[in-house]
């Protein structure tokens, strides 16, 4: 995977974290993720189109989850409340538009709302030729995970080459 | 002073509203979608707008050049993640007096509410 579209989610959790939370954020060292019955409690998915395409997840355990969201909103929201999804989907919402402004300047890339699960154990399941990058964070809530697993958009075939080929 | 506060996200418009409270606004209505926006500006008639820019039905791009083929008056902060220069270039030719990008401290959005409050009173 192209790291010019990894080190921009390093600088962006940071920066979401720090800015609206007032929380630092440790990163270590992004790797290939090598379980792909890795589980969580509470993640949110944002889907991203254009020349990049993927999805990004932001996953945490249900403490880490629950003590972050009572930072972001002031107060402590229960996890089935809509409200506590709401602010796990704007966390990840941020994480995502920070990180794709970081991208190399031609890419133009739109991100979707957010879509969040919440529920003890789950998995995240890709298409199977899509790699996936773990970026592991370490926070005073708690651990947090962002999954990276995007890549640069196929590009168009030309017709004119694909019929000269042909020929 | 009437403000509308167009965002998906109501955690964020509970941000909003908190540092608008701070500022001395306290007459805000909500809306949830750029859908939402436009069924409840005319009847609310407001004096700024606060306008996310990725949310379902209708995002707030598109909310904006719709509400400024109406009204070209009042000021609209697009208060959004989209950072990136062309974006920014595209809301301000659809009609947006300014801009902020989330993540954002409540000095940063304040700031720039008391400005384009200026701008538009000069």
């Amino acid at each position: 995977m192209d790291p010019t579209h990894i080190t921009p989610f390093v600088a962006s959790v940071q920066n979401v974290f720090s800015t609206m939370l007032q929380l630092p954020v440790t990163v270590g060292d992004p790797a290939i993720k090598a379980d792909p019955n890795q589980s969580h409690d509470v993640t949110a998915i944002i889907g991203m189109s254009g020349d990049v395409v993927g999805s990004v997840a932001l996953a945490f355990s249900s403490d880490t989850a629950r003590r972050v969201v009572a930072l972001f909103c002031g107060m402590e929201i229960e996890p089935d409340s809509p409200d506590f999804a709401d602010a796990v989907g704007e966390l990840a919402n941020m994480v995502c538009g920070g990180a794709k402004a970081g991208f190399p300047d031609t890419s133009r890339v739109s991100i979707s709302v957010p879509s969040v699960i919440v529920g003890a154990g789950h998995t995240i399941a890709r298409q199977s030729d899509m790699p996936c990058v773990l970026i592991p964070c370490e926070t005073d809530c708690g651990d947090i995970t962002i999954e990276v697993a995007i890549r640069p958009a196929p590009q168009p075939v030309n017709d004119n080459t694909a019929a000269e080929a042909s020929a | 002073m009437k403000i509308l506060l167009v965002d998906d996200s109501k955690t964020m418009r509970n941000i909003q509203k908190s540092v608008l409270a701070q500022l001395g606004f306290t007459e805000i209505e909500e809306a949830c979608d750029g859908q939402d926006a436009l069924s409840k500006v005319k009847a609310f008639a407001p004096d700024l707008m606060l306008v996310d820019w990725n949310m379902p039905n209708m995002d707030g791009l598109t909310f904006v050049k719709t509400y400024r083929q109406e009204d070209k008056g009042t000021p609209i902060i697009m208060v959004t993640t989209e950072a990136e220069k062309a974006r920014v270039i595209e809301a301000i030719k659809a009609g947006v007096n300014n801009y902020v990008v989330k993540p954002f401290t409540p000095d940063l959005l304040g700031q720039r509410i008391q400005e384009t409050l200026e701008r538009a009173a000069a």
